[in-house]
Formats: structure tokens, sequence, C-alpha cells
């Protein structure tokens, strides 16, 4: 049976849907693989749950929005850009391939441009081949990856920075400094990193108690960088000893203090 | 409302044919078999037509025989049907919020017309990812507002006054706001008006009269507003005079019509350095008085500190028309006077302005084109006599022409104080530094935020019968929730789940409307009225704590699970 991608939109209703609907009225076709959820606008799109279709087996997600600068909402589709940059960074981050995930502006006229970006990305996805979290044995490794990313995602840390991100380039942090799009860019790529990595640990003691060096093997990381998010977690109340096996402490997740 | 919350839901789920719309390649009593199997799905049934009047009172007989709370009609699309099901629901006593709408036409059988199978494989999806948003609906209200018929109008120039006179004509009272001691504005310092060269002043004076005689204008000078709270229909105004003493009043609607001054090219081509290089606007001030002394040569020199490669990058747009129009008023004195006008384009776009352009010509007056990038020079001799140096580029050669009074045309821009004015109304500024329209074409002098609207020169570089026309667009544009005197906003808001807030402040600063503040307990609160629905303080705030009504996040994944063919969790 040939591979038939389940790819799940999500729309905003003034531009993106309109040129949805722009193209059944012009009578264009395009693959029936695509299920539209309807936002009012693109900026409604929540990392969470996309990252949440991801996990649950999605083999695509295609975000719409208006063209900048004709979004109704004034710049509700600059910050779907902003978390669409985020959730692909995180992405990056797990085994799950960053072509998944796509956002693409389409205005109310432009029927036959909503239907050859469904077109493409069917055929994009078609390429990367069924989600590995598909079906009922979804990849255990990349679920984790995927799952961890959706908890970097739920963390107010890096919801902070991304919230604020707009704001610090266009007015300035509470100094009055602005700050450049590089300077953002690293501070984000840090606060992924060290979100990701610290979600994958506390998800993997949070299923059974495991010592900095099995986590180190785990996550393919050296044990200083792991001890160093470790030290960290304790002292946030996140994780705590669960036992000392030989002189090496086992960790494992505390339910509290997320 | 409470007790329709607890209600098990029971969907009713009616399929449309659409004629053969639908139905010609949609297998649609296959899908409404499938319906009927879906959880909290009741009823449901096949139509013809919908949206005919029959199709309307089955949707109304269905909820009344088989007591649904939850109605999902699978046809067109919401943007053009789903007010009048919502109205057939309304009508049946299910509140219209309860209302949901799967697109199997013009996102399924239109753009599926060869593949019939996949086609109604994706309808069974659709009405699937509908019964799952259904079951989680609540319903909501439409906050109803009284709207207080009176304007607020800031600045009391040509634009300001002719929009107080034209609300004032349609039975509304209206508050004049002017900073300065007298109305008038710029026309108050101008001479002449283009093209039909009558007196600036007798325009303004029949104007500034009527305003002065109308018993529903107040006029309050020497004043600034200092702030202003609430929303549309519900303005609450504090204003300030010069004597520090304040006043408050209500207004239902807001115009900024607070225009523009020009621009002082201080430093530029020896302005401020020699007594003979002046701006138009002073030329005109000596016209008008009658104190310009006869001049040998007069070179106008356009586009000073305008069209720049950065910051005031913009055409002031009315530079090129006075410059012609003051070049004609010096020939008109003295016909043997020359006068050179050193330009880098001219545009004379408007209603009898190219046939201006074209007497200046005949006339006498001189064009030359410069490029921006070899501007003129102005130099002082010995005896402090000018000349300004300019590459000619049709004769690829420097002229020097000698002049006694040089003219810098400059550009209105924006006033120092708008920022503080646009942080008070919660408006923006764009980045010329002028007031931002919500849309430049189709919504060209309404803000984002209701009841407040923009004209004139406060909005862009415009001449007077361009500042009139504005300005009776924005009467008319804040007479209709005026006249209307209530108001139903928006029900789908968003809601801030108090107990989870963090008081981060991350969704007030980002909310395009201004809609959310904290409250005295440290928390955000949203005020419906002004939210406009678009979600994104939903998604972005950090601690998860703000709901998108009619799109909250349960509802969302809910649909998005159904499409994948999974239960929510």
């Amino acid at each position: 049976m040939t591979f038939e991608p389940r790819i799940v939109g999500f729309l905003c209703n003034w531009c993106s849907y309109a040129g949805a609907d722009l193209a059944g009225v012009s009578r264009i076709s395009y693959p029936t693989n695509i299920r539209i959820i309807r936002l009012m606008c693109s900026g409604r799109v929540e990392p969470v749950i996309v990252l949440e279709t991801l996990a649950q087996g999605a083999d695509g997600v295609l975000v719409m929005g208006c063209h900048i600068g004709d979004c109704h909402y004034i710049s509700g589709n600059l910050y779907a850009e902003r978390k669409i940059n985020v959730l692909k960074k995180l992405l990056a981050r797990t085994s799950l391939e960053v072509g998944r995930l796509r956002l693409e502006w389409v205005s109310a006229s432009e029927g036959g441009r909503f239907a050859e970006l469904v077109k493409d990305f069917v055929e994009q996805i078609k390429a990367l081949g069924p989600s590995p979290l598909a079906g009922d044995k979804p990849d255990k490794n990349i679920l984790a990856g995927v799952l961890a990313a959706k908890a970097a995602a739920e963390d107010f840390r890096l919801r902070l920075l991304v919230g604020r991100e707009k704001t610090m380039i266009d007015d300035g942090n509470v100094y009055g400094e602005k700050v450049s799009e590089e300077e953002l860019d690293k501070i984000l790529n840090e606060v992924i990193d060290t979100e990701f990595v610290r979600n994958r640990i506390y998800l993997l003691v949070k299923e059974k108690p495991l010592s900095v060096k099995e986590l180190s093997e785990r996550l393919d990381l050296d044990s200083k960088t792991v001890l160093r998010h470790v030290v960290v977690m304790r002292r946030r109340g996140l994780i705590t000893v669960d036992r000392v096996e030989g002189t090496s402490p086992l960790y494992t997740a505390l339910e509290v203090g997320r | 409302m409470e007790s329709m919350e607890e209600e098990t839901p029971r969907i009713g789920v009616f399929v449309c044919h659409c004629g053969i719309n639908i139905g010609g390649v949609v297998n649609v009593p296959e899908v409404v078999e499938y319906a009927k199997k879906l959880p909290c799905v009741v009823y449901a049934e096949e139509n013809l037509y919908t949206c005919s009047s029959e199709g309307i009172s089955k949707i109304k007989e269905g909820i009344a025989k088989y007591n649904l709370n939850r109605v999902i009609v699978a046809s067109c699309t919401p943007r053009t049907h789903e007010p009048l099901f919502r109205g057939a629901c309304e009508e049946a006593g299910v509140n219209k919020y309860l209302f949901e709408m799967a697109n199997i036409r013009d996102q399924c059988s239109w753009a599926h017309m060869h593949e019939p199978e996949g086609a109604t494989e994706k309808a069974k999806d659709l009405v699937r990812m509908a019964v799952a948003k259904s079951r989680l609906l609540k319903p909501l209200e439409e906050p109803e507002i009284d709207v207080t018929p009176s304007a607020l109008v800031i600045g009391g120039g040509i634009s300001g006054m002719t929009a107080a006179l034209c609300l004032s004509n349609q039975g509304f009272k209206v508050h004049i706001v002017e900073k300065e001691p007298e109305l008038g504005g710029m026309l108050g310092h101008l001479y002449k008006l283009y093209p039909t060269m009558q007196d600036a002043s007798e325009s303004l004076n029949h104007v500034v009269n009527s305003v002065k005689s109308n018993k529903s204008i107040e006029v309050l000078t020497s004043t600034v507003v200092k702030q202003v709270k609430g929303f549309i229909g519900n303005f609450e105004v504090t204003v300030q005079k010069a004597n520090d003493e304040t006043a408050n009043f209500e207004a239902g609607t807001i115009i900024v019509a607070t225009g523009a001054p020009i621009f002082e090219p201080v430093g530029m081509y020896g302005y401020g350095e020699y007594d003979n290089v002046i701006t138009q606007l002073r030329l005109e001030q000596l016209l008008k008085d009658g104190q310009l002394k006869k001049p040998e040569s007069v070179v106008m020199i356009q586009c000073v500190g305008a069209r720049e490669k950065e910051g005031r990058t913009y055409c002031s747009r009315i530079c090129c028309m006075t410059a012609i129009k003051n070049a004609l008023l010096i020939k008109d004195l003295h016909p043997d006077t020359d006068v050179y006008i050193l330009f880098r384009e001219l545009q004379t776009y408007g209603k009898h302005y190219e046939e201006h352009y074209r007497t200046a010509q005949d006339k006498g007056v001189k064009f030359v084109k410069y490029l921006q990038e070899k501007s003129p020079r102005v130099v002082s001799g010995k005896n402090g006599e000018l000349t300004v140096n300019v590459y000619h580029a049709l004769l690829n050669e420097e002229l020097k022409i000698g002049s006694d009074l040089v003219v810098l045309s400059t550009p209105l821009i924006q006033h120092e104080d708008a920022r503080e004015l646009s942080q008070i109304l919660k408006v923006p500024l764009g980045p010329d530094g002028f007031f931002f329209e919500v849309h430049v074409k189709l919504r060209p002098i309404d803000f984002a935020t209701d009841g407040i609207y923009v004209c004139g020169t406060a909005h862009s570089p415009k001449d007077t019968p361009e500042s009139v026309s504005q300005a009776f667009g924005v009467a008319s544009r804040a007479a209709i929730p005026m006249a209307l005197k209530r108001l139903r906003t928006e029900a789908i808001t968003a809601v801030v789940h108090e107990n989870l807030c963090s008081g981060c402040g991350t969704c007030v600063k980002l909310c395009p409307y201004g809609a959310i503040e904290k409250d005295e307990k440290g928390v955000a609160r949203v005020t419906e009225v002004v939210c406009k629905g678009c979600g994104v303080c939903a998604a972005t705030c950090p601690e998860r704590a703000i709901e998108m009504r009619h799109f909250t996040s349960e509802q969302v994944m809910a649909q998005a699970l159904a499409a994948l063919g999974r239960t929510s969790a």
C-alpha cells in the first residue's frame, strides 16, 4: 500500500483558511491528505499543541497565516513566525525530522498558492516517509525526544523568552537596551539546549532512577554536562537522589516543584 | 448558562448535499451513517440544501425533537454560512456558540472532485473533528455596551474642526481639545492655498466661526489630553489646562487630528547661519504680512530633509505645490525677479495641480533637477551674498546661481509630544513617526483600537482638501457606534485563570489592542470589550494561564487528535 501521509493544518480564519476555500471555489485540486483546523489567527498556534500533534503520530503539520503585514490582528503572524522558529529549533534536537513542520503565508486570494503548497508539503512528507511516531508502536527513543521538546515548550523559562522576543527587539529590555536578532538567537539557542536536555533528564529519571553515567550514555552527552544539569535540577527541586548504588547516586523525578 | 455547561452533549449532525456540489462527489449517506456512531451524536440526517428554509426548519425540528444541545452542519465554509446556522440554533434555543461546522464542500468535494473515495474519507474525518470540538464547546454571551453620544476631537486645526462640525450636525456633542491658545492649526499660518490662490484665512475663519458659535461643540484651548481610560463608547478623558487645572468628561469616540509642524532644517544649506536662508513657512508669513522685500533672485530647494535614504524617507507631498505656489506669488509681485526651483522629482499629482505647474513655467519660474547624491550647496561671499551651486544633470555642469533669498522646502513631521499621546491612547506610531492606521488600504483612518480614528496631517503629510476629506471620513466612522447607541462586542475573547497567572506581564505587552492590563492584585486582566479574540496571548502565556474562548487548547487539541484518528486523553 502506498504511504498516504496524515497532515494536520492549522490555518488562520482571515487569510489562509479563506485561501483554502478559494482553492475549492476555483475547483483547484490538491491531495486529500490535509485535515484543516481553523483558528482565528496563526498567532494562536500553541507550540505545545503542535508538538503533541507530532507526538501523536501526525506525519506533518502545516501552519498557515496571513502574509507579513496583512495580519487581521496586526502582528499575530509575527508571533507565529517566532513560535515556529522555536519549534524547529526544538525539533532539531530530537530525532524527528524538522521537515515535518512547515509555516507558510497564504492570502485570501491565493487559492492556487494554497493548493500548490499542500501538494508540495505532501511530496515533502512522502519523501520523509511515515512518522516514526505514527501507528501503535511509536519509536520510543524518538518519542522521548519529542516529549522532552514538548515539556520544554510548556516550560515557563522558554515561553517567557519567546513571548518577550519581539518586545526585546522592538523596544529593548528593561534598561531600554535593544537586543539584536543575532544576540537573541544566541540566547534562544542556549536556553533551548538547556531546557531540552533538562526535560530529557527529567523524563528519563521519571521512568526509573538513573545515575549520571547512565544518563550521559542515554543522552549521548559528556557526564560533566549532565552533572551540571543534575545539580541545577536538584537545587530547583525537580529531581532528587533515590538511592546510592556503589558510589553513584541514582536520581529520580519529583512531582512537585514543576 | 451554568446549567447548560453541566449538560451532557447531545449533538445533531446535518450533512448537506448542496445539490450535487457535495453529494456528487462525497457519499453523503455514508457520512451520515458514520456520524451517527460518533460519541455524543444522538441524531444525524442528510439535507439537499441545509441552508434552504426547509433545511433550517429541519435543524430547528431536530433540536426540539431530539433535545439537541449542540448542532453541527457539514456543508460549506463557516466564513459564509456560520451566521445563518447560528441564527437557526439561537431561534431554537441553543446558544449560537454551541454550533460547529465541517467544511466538506469548499475544502473537500470541490477540491477533490476526481477522488470520491478520498473525499468521502476526508469528509468523515472533518465531521469527526467537528464532533470532537463540539463536545467541548461552551455557550458564550456577547457583551453589550452603551455608547456615550459624544466625541473627543484632539486638535483644533482644519481637520479637527471639520470633523467636529460634521459630528455636531449629526446631533452629537463634541469636545475639541487644542493645545495652542487659538483654533486654526497650520492653516492659520498660511497665506494662499493652491491651486485656487484663495486666502487661507478666508476658508479658515468661516470654519472657526462656525465652531465657536456651535452650542454642541465645546472648545478647550491651551489644553492637552492627560489621560484616557476605558474603551469604545465609554472613554473617560482627563484634560489639563495651561494653569494645570484638570477637567474630566466622557466620550464615546476619539478623533486624533493633531496636525503636523514642519521640519526646521538647522545646519542644512546655511539655515540658522544666514538670515536669508529661510523655510517655505517663513516665506509664507513674509508674504502674508507684506514684508517681503523685493528679491533679485530666489532659489528654492526641494526635499530638504525629506525622501532621505534613512530617517525621514517619506515624501512630504505638499512641498512641490507649495514651492510652485510661492514662486508664482513672488512672480506676481515682482515679475522680473528670477525664481529657481531646484528639485529631485516634481510631483504635481492633484486636481488642477499640473495646470498650476504649467502656469509657473509660462511665467518664467526656472526648474532645475538636482541629484540626491550631488545636492546643491549654499555658499556665502565676502559681502554676505549667497551663491547656490548645483550640478545640472542634463547639462552635466555645475551652475552657480547668485541669490539673495534661499527658500528651503522642508517636510511635515510629527509633533514631539505625539509619542506621549500615542501612549495615552494606546495607538501606534509608524516608522515615520506619524499615527499609524490599522490597514493602509481598507481601513485608512481607523486605529486597531475600536472607537479611535485619525485624520489630517497627524496621519501623514497632506494638503487641505485631503485633510478635509479625511475629516469627513472620521466623522462618519465615529458616528456609526454613536448612532447605534448600543454595541455588541466579541464573545470570542481571552480569559485569564487568575490562580495560574504569575503577573509576568508578557501578555500585556504583546496584545495589539491593549486589552490586557495588570489589576490591583498584580495578575493579568482582559478587558473583554477591547479583546478581538486573536489568541496570541493564550498561545504565548508563559504560565499557560490564558484560555481563548471557543478556541481553547483543549478544543484545538481534541480536533487535532480526531484528525489523527486518536481520541483525546
